[in-house]
Order: structure tokens, then sequence, then C-alpha cells
């Protein structure tokens, strides 16, 4: 026994290995803890949403709630989109899409942000990118900007018609969710 | 036992720097490494660790579970069943807190019986021991508090009955226990209202348990562990120091003790609760057969021993109360009952009594049961109140080792030593 | 060693013993009471899901959950659980297709508060509502209790979400009896006392014994409190005709089958948790183990 004892490479290997068994339990019970936090399995659920495009005449836009979130969907009038389709990729401060429906690289052309065939809808996801606040101009009184489309009122970013950042702090342009014409007057978002 | 040596060396300059400044590391040190412990400790001891890492598993888990608990009424019970089907492992969240409370008072009971078995109560460990009394009333108060928030029906005709203890004061001062009653409820019966300030009061009481916890460790460190022969430490082969050798035993018996609490969560997580308490609180109809957790069992049955309303009332709260007095009661100059021939067996005894009353507590009160439950409450007072103080004086101490050293090594160590 | 040893051991191992029971045995299930009458025995099934090692059978939760649909469905809701729970693991594990069609048809709809124009009924008085996506609860017939009430002759049909859970079984026997039989179940993992109960009371309708007068509208249940129930016997041999012939269309299995999928349906995490539980246990043994080796080791260096 008393060879046994004082080899300490046996003891410390017995302590060494019995913590780190007690250290890797700890650390595995994080995360459960951590994990609680993320979106339960009814909010990964949450249902898309139907909206009837029909009340929104031409110029007129309607706000709906999707996962909690506001969408902007505007008629856009032909003026509009002419002004969204003048403007070469290239002077934009953000040169991608951001449509969730096609690929990350596509360029933010007026065409690539909005369906073929219902060129005057404009379906976003209505949150500024900066700091997430809802910008301004749903509404027909609103202040629509210097480019006539959004303003955020919070830091001053300035959005045109095609829901692309032009001016002030955002970084990238407002992002489209995917989204399909259920009929012609109707989309499912989600 | 504040003045044993000190072995604290700082490791680094940022820490000798702090040392000057707050010896916090040196205090730890000093408390939770050097700190001499009875060598002679059996696994008994081990139950502080335990309860210390309980009430950590219930405020880490109840703080998470308050992140999708909703506090009302109308959405509470909804609320739980969202946790155990939809929040990511809240099944498990919720399974270890509800769990927990029972685990931690199975741990709270081993721990006070240790105490009662070894004379820990005795001078100079009062203090110690009143503030283990008082941690003892919160966790039942804090227990009593959580099982209401799930508003099942248990938990709404438990306070109903609960809270309605307080009426008894009625029979004092008419009035009196009606307004307490009314001021618990915040109304004229327990509603919604009663379920927001429970929650409140169920969030705070366990960091005042910590704080208390704070105190009873502190005392425990100024006076120093009792020992199965109760004989203070006096030379230094009567102690180990706290790191490595205590806290080695205390993780082995933790992990013991964690493979239980494991068992019931994933094996048997509703075995210790009521079916009624899945059934969503209803005002309109009382279950057939009310019964506390089964903690609070052989407390129940003491209240229902008593045909008398306020009686019940007063002896059950004796019950617990009778506790604080403990150090003066026991008239023995010995501690430990190992060597206490007569006190042993009357406290074993004690033990029988106290978990028959827990059986019949579960029992419906009518019949036989009520004879029963009548005997063991006389027993219950009759050993803290007369059998302790009279067989203190009058038995003779069994032969008693010198010291904790010769208690364990026995022949072997006194010639060399001494 | 000697007496006074040896008594010594006997007394804290009695001490030890008792702490260790007292969570076990002041244990017990809220009982089911026969109102005044004899006590009613249960008897305890087999269920695949109980135990350490319980899984359910798949293919008896999606009979369950047909029978369910068939039967009880037209007057019982199920709220607490969703469509989407009868796709995910651990479930019926049916296909997501089917059970969006399933949802889009099932006729108790959702009502989603007021509509685009501001109303909540149609002129004809009934709640506006949609069809059930997988997103949504799988709802009974009746909008709350009232309208539950007024159409079942004043019963309420429980929601049967988590019915499993929330009916127990007493248990009938001597106080050393109970004790080991609580802890049989507590070691082998058995908490099936409300399944059984639900068995038992599916099963249970016969006709009233001699002397019995039933109330209007009651019938004779062997297994309910009273054994007055409001609810009709609710199978006969062969009414659900399941897909898989070799089952038998018998009371007997329609009741087993329902049972367990409501079983399911009380507990849907039920296979996650003894799944994680074994490699917890595992765990924790071989760290006690380790515990246990490391702290003789270090003990051992001081006698």
């Amino acid at each position: 026994m008393a060879s046994e004892t004082e080899n300490p490479n046996r003891r410390d290997f017995l302590t060494v290995a019995a913590t780190s068994w007690v250290a890797v339990g700890a650390a595995a019970t994080l995360w459960p803890l951590i994990q609680q936090m993320n979106p339960d399995a009814s909010t990964q659920a949450l249902a898309s949403v139907e909206v009837d495009l029909s009340p929104v005449k031409e110029g007129q836009a309607i706000t709906v709630m999707w996962r909690g979130k506001p969408v902007f969907v505007r008629n856009r009038t032909k003026a509009e989109i002419e002004q969204a389709n003048k403007v070469p990729v290239t002077d934009l401060i953000d040169r991608y899409a951001r449509n969730d429906a096609i690929a990350e690289t596509a360029a933010a052309s007026d065409q690539n942000r909005v369906k073929k065939d219902h060129e005057n809808w404009l379906v976003m996801v209505g949150i500024c990118t900066h700091l997430g606040c809802i910008p301004k101009g749903q509404a027909l009184g609103d202040n629509k900007g210097d480019y006539g489309g959004w303003f955020c009122p919070c830091h001053g970013s300035h959005y045109d018609t095609a829901g692309r950042i032009r001016k002030g702090p955002a970084p990238e342009n407002f992002k489209v969710p995917t989204y399909q014409f259920v009929s012609d007057t109707k989309i499912k978002i989600g | 036992m504040a003045n044993h040596e000190d072995t604290f060396k700082p490791g680094s300059r940022l820490s000798q720097w702090l040392d000057e400044r707050l010896p916090v590391a040196r205090m730890m040190h000093g408390q939770f490494v050097d700190f001499p412990t009875p060598r002679n400790l059996n696994y008994l001891w081990t139950f502080g660790g335990i309860l210390t890492f309980c009430l950590g598993v219930q405020i880490i888990t109840g703080i998470v579970l308050a992140m999708h608990y909703v506090p009302n009424d109308k959405m509470a019970f909804d609320s739980i069943e969202h946790i155990r089907r939809n929040v990511n492992y809240g099944w498990l969240l919720r399974s270890v807190h509800a769990v927990g409370a029972s685990m931690f008072f199975v741990a709270v009971y081993v721990h006070i019986a240790r105490g009662l078995y070894y004379g820990s109560y005795k001078a100079p460990r009062e203090i110690l021991w009143i503030l283990g009394v008082i941690i003892y009333l919160l966790m039942m108060a804090t227990g009593f508090l959580g099982y209401t928030l799930p508003w099942g029906q248990m938990s709404f005709w438990g306070v109903t009955v609960i809270t309605n203890l307080f009426s008894s004061l009625d029979a004092v001062i008419p009035g009196l226990g009606t307004a307490i009653v009314t001021w618990l409820w915040g109304g004229y019966s327990v509603s919604g209202v009663t379920l927001n300030r429970f929650f409140s009061l169920h969030y705070l009481l366990p960091f005042v348990i910590a704080g208390v916890v704070g105190l009873h460790i502190w005392a425990l460190h100024v006076v120093g562990q009792n020992n199965p022969i109760g004989i203070d430490i006096k030379t230094k082969s009567d102690s180990v120091p706290m790191a490595p050798y205590a806290v080695m035993k205390d993780l082995f018996a933790l992990f013991v003790f964690i493979m239980l609490f494991a068992w019931f969560v994933f094996f048997a997580p509703d075995y210790l609760g009521h079916a009624d308490n899945y059934v969503e609180a209803n005002p309109l109809v009382t279950p057939p057969h009310i019964v506390p957790e089964w903690y609070y069992l052989p407390f129940y049955a003491i209240l229902r021993a008593v045909p008398s309303k306020l009686g019940g009332v007063v002896l059950m709260f004796g019950s617990i109360l009778v506790l604080l007095f403990l150090p003066w009661l026991d008239t023995s100059r010995v501690r430990s009952a190992r060597y206490r021939p007569i006190f042993k067996w009357l406290l074993v005894l004690f033990f029988f009594t106290f978990l028959a009353l827990g059986y019949l507590g579960s029992k419906p009160a009518e019949g036989i049961y009520v004879l029963w439950a009548q005997i063991f409450t006389a027993y219950y007072f009759l050993f803290f109140l007369v059998l302790m103080p009279i067989v203190g004086v009058l038995e003779t101490p069994s032969p008693m080792p010198r010291s904790i050293t010769e208690s364990v090594l026995g022949d072997r160590a006194a010639p060399a030593k001494s | 060693m000697t007496l006074a040893h040896w008594t010594n051991r006997l007394a804290i191992g009695a001490l030890a013993l008792a702490s260790g029971f007292a969570g076990g045995a002041a244990t017990f299930y809220s009982p089911v009471h026969a109102a005044g009458g004899e006590p009613i025995h249960i008897e305890r099934q087999e269920w695949s899901f109980a135990g350490v090692r319980g899984r359910f059978d798949r293919e008896q939760l999606q009979r369950g959950f047909q029978v369910y649909k068939e039967v009880c469905a037209s007057c019982h809701g199920l709220k607490r659980v969703y469509f989407r729970n009868l796709v995910e693991r651990g479930g019926p594990m049916f296909d997501e297709e089917s059970v969006k069609a399933l949802a889009a048809s099932w006729p108790n709809q959702i009502f989603d508060g007021p509509n685009e124009n501001g109303d909540i009924a149609t002129r004809r008085g009934a709640l506006i509502k949609r069809p059930a996506l997988l997103s949504d609860p799988i709802l009974g017939p009746y909008d709350n209790d009232k309208q539950a009430r007024a159409a079942q002759n004043g019963a309420l049909p429980p929601d049967l979400s988590l019915i499993t859970k929330a009916r127990s079984v007493e248990f009938h026997g001597g106080v050393f009896a109970h004790i080991g039989q609580m802890l049989m179940d507590i070691a082998n993992g058995y908490q099936e006392a409300g399944a059984n109960y639900l068995y038992a009371l599916l099963t249970g309708y016969k006709d009233p014994p001699k002397g019995v007068t039933l109330a209007d509208g009651m019938n004779y249940n062997a297994a309910f409190p009273g054994h007055q129930i409001a609810m009709v016997a609710p199978f006969v041999d062969g009414s659900v005709k399941y897909q898989n012939e070799a089952v038998p269309r018998t009371v007997s299995q329609y009741s087993k089958d329902v049972t367990a999928f409501l079983a399911w349906a009380a507990d849907p995490r039920l296979e996650e948790r003894k799944r994680m539980g074994w490699l917890v246990m595992l765990y924790l043994l071989v760290t006690a183990v380790l515990l246990y080796f490391a702290k003789k080791r270090l003990w051992s260096t001081l006698h």
C-alpha cells in the first residue's frame, strides 16, 4: 500500500479525471439553460399570413403583422416604379437586393425586389436596418423622405420608392420576405 | 475556528495587489480550503453542501422558469403547459424545479435529523441551530408559495385551506383572523390577485434564504463543525483541511444525491406531485381529498389531530417553533446520542413518530387514523418538552473516547502522539 | 466490534433509512374516491411507455388518434395538443402533408377574433372562424364550457389533453404493502396510474347491479367514482375500422389505443425525457465512481 500512496501520478490522474468529469457535467447543464431562451416550438411554428390586396388603391399602402413584425405593402404608382428603375445600382449605398426569395448576391435592381407581373406591389419588412425603428411613409400625409419612399425619423435614414437606402446611417435596403401571390389580389407571406 | 493557520499565498502580482486591498481570496481560502474539518465526519455531514447545491438549483431553474411563466389566474396553468410542451428544454427545467423542491426537503430532513442525533444544537452552536430552524421555516413558506403558482386544483385549494389557518385567530380576537386572511388574499376569496403577490414573494424568499444560509455558514465557521462523537477538535491530528479532503467527500456524496434527484426528474417526474394539480383551478369544485405536498404532511397530521380549529393551528406551529428552544430543553452534558443509551432510542422513536405522522397526514382524517395521529402528536411534544429535559439529567452516558483521533485510529493513535 | 458499536450502527442505519424513506413513504397518488362506497379496484396494465425504458408504440398512437378523431372528438377537445405535434418526433409521427390536410378539414375551426370589418359572428350568430393550420390547437366542438353544458344535458366533457396526468388511483392495502409498491414504482419509473384509470373507465361500462337506480341520463360505470357517469359508453366492438386488419376491433383494444394516445398527449416529451435520462444517469454513475475512488485514494494517505 505504501508504495501506491506515495505514487502521486495515480492520485493525480484520478482526481483530475473525476473533477474534469464534474466540469463536463456542469458545462453540459448550461446548454438547456441557454437554449430555453431561444424561440420556442410555438413561435417557430407561427403561421404564414394571407393579405387581401383588393382594398389597396394605387398610391396607397397597408401595414400587416407577420411574426410580430410590421410588413409594408405598397401599391406603387407608375411614376414611382419608373423613378426606382432609373437609379443605376452602382449609385446605391447597398447594392444587394436583400430579397429572401432570390440569391443573396442578386443586385438591388427594382425587378429583384418585386414579383414579376406584379411590379406595382412592393412587400418589405418595415423595419429600419439601422436600429430597428419603424419608418414613416405608409400613411398619405407622412414624410416620405428625400427619395419619395420612406423616412426613418429616429436617425434620418431616407429610402427610395423601391425601399432601398439612399441617405442616412442605415446600412441596408429594407428586407423583402418570402411571399407568393395566391391570386391576383391576395398574397401569402411566410 | 477563526484561529487556524493561514496558508494563503497570492499566486500572482495581481492577486497580491488585490489581497492588499480586498482580501476576499484570502478569506475564501481560510474558510473553504484551510478550514479544519473533524476527520471523523460521516456521510451525514455531506448534506450541508448538498443543501447549498439544492438552493442553487432552485434559484437558477426558478429564474429561468420565470422567463416563461405568467403569474395571472387566467394564464398561469396554460403557461406551465406551454413550458412543458413548447419551450426548449422547458419540460426538463420545470421537472428539475418541481422535483428539486422535494429533494431540497429530503436533504433538509436528513440534515436536521443528523443535527438531532449528534446534538449539533447544543452549546456553543445554539445560534447556528436557530438560524437553521429559520431557514427551514423560510423553505416551508417558499415551497408553499411556489406550489400555488401552477394554479391547478391542488394549488388553489391548498392556498385556500392554508391561508384559512389564520382565520382561527378569530377565536382570540373576533374579526382579527378574517381581517388577516382578507389581507393575505387581497379579496374575499383566493383569486388572481393572491396568485400575483404569491409569485412576487416566491421570487423574493429564496434570496432571503440565501442570506440566512450565509449567516448559518458564518456561525458554523465560528464555532466549527460538530462530529459523530461530539467532542471538540483538540489537536491538529483531530482535523483535516477542508480542501481537498472534505471537499472531495462532499462532491462524491453530492453526485450520489444527484443520481436520486435525476432518477425522479427523468423517470418519475410526477410521482411526487398530485394528479389534481393537472386540473386547472376551479373555485367552484373542491377535490375530494386535499393534501399538502409530502414534506408538510407530518405537520398537517398534527393540525388535524386536534379537534379544535385554534388548537390545531397552535400545535402545528408549536411543533416547529419548539425546535428553537432545543438547545435549552436538552439538559445533557453529552452531545452525541451515540453515548446516550436511553436518549438514543427515544430519539429513534421520535424519528419513527415523524414518519408515521407523515403517513397519517396523507390519509383521510377519519376513524383510526385520527387516533393514531393523536398518539403520535402526543409523543412528538412529550419527547421535546418532557423526555428531553428529564433524560438529560437522569441518564448515565456510556464511555467515550478521549479525542477524535482516538475514535478514528483506536489504539494505534494514542501512545505515539501523546 | 462491541455491542455498543453495533447498536450505534443500527441506530444510524435506522436514521439514514428513515430519512431516505421520508421522500417515498409519504408520497402517494391523490385518490379517486368512491363517493361513500366501497373501494374501487383499478387493474394495473402493461403499457409500452411505462417504465424506465418505455417508448410509445407508434402504430398504437396512430390508432389511438383515429379513435379520438372518430369517437371522442365529437364531444371532447384536445386543446393543448397542436396539429404540428402529430408530426413531431416522439408522437404518432404522421406525415406532414396528411396532417396539414387533416387540420384544414378539422370540423372545429379556429376563432381569430374580429374580422377586418370588426364582426365576430355571422348574421346567423355563429362565430366567424377559419380552417386550422399546423400551428393551431386541436379543438373540440364547443366554443366554451357553457355551450358544452347546454349541449350535454348539464355535463361538461373535459378537455382530454392532460386527462391521464389528471387522474390517479388509490392504493388499497396495508401500510407496508403501500410503501413497497411506491418504492417499486419509483425504482421502475412506473407512473401510469392515470392511464390505468382511464382504461378501466372506458372498459367499465356494465349493467347496474341489482338495487342500484341510476339518475336520469346517467350510465353505470364500474371504475367511475360513485359509479354514475354522464358519458355514454363510447365504443362498441367494430365501431372504429382500423386499417391494419390484424388489430382486433374490440372495445378493449380501442380503449387501450386511445389511452396510449392520450398518455402521449399529456406527456409529449416522454421519449426525449427517458432517452436523456439514461445518458444523464450514465454520466452520473461514471462521475460518482471516479469521485469515490479519488476520495478513497486521497483519504488513504491520512491513516
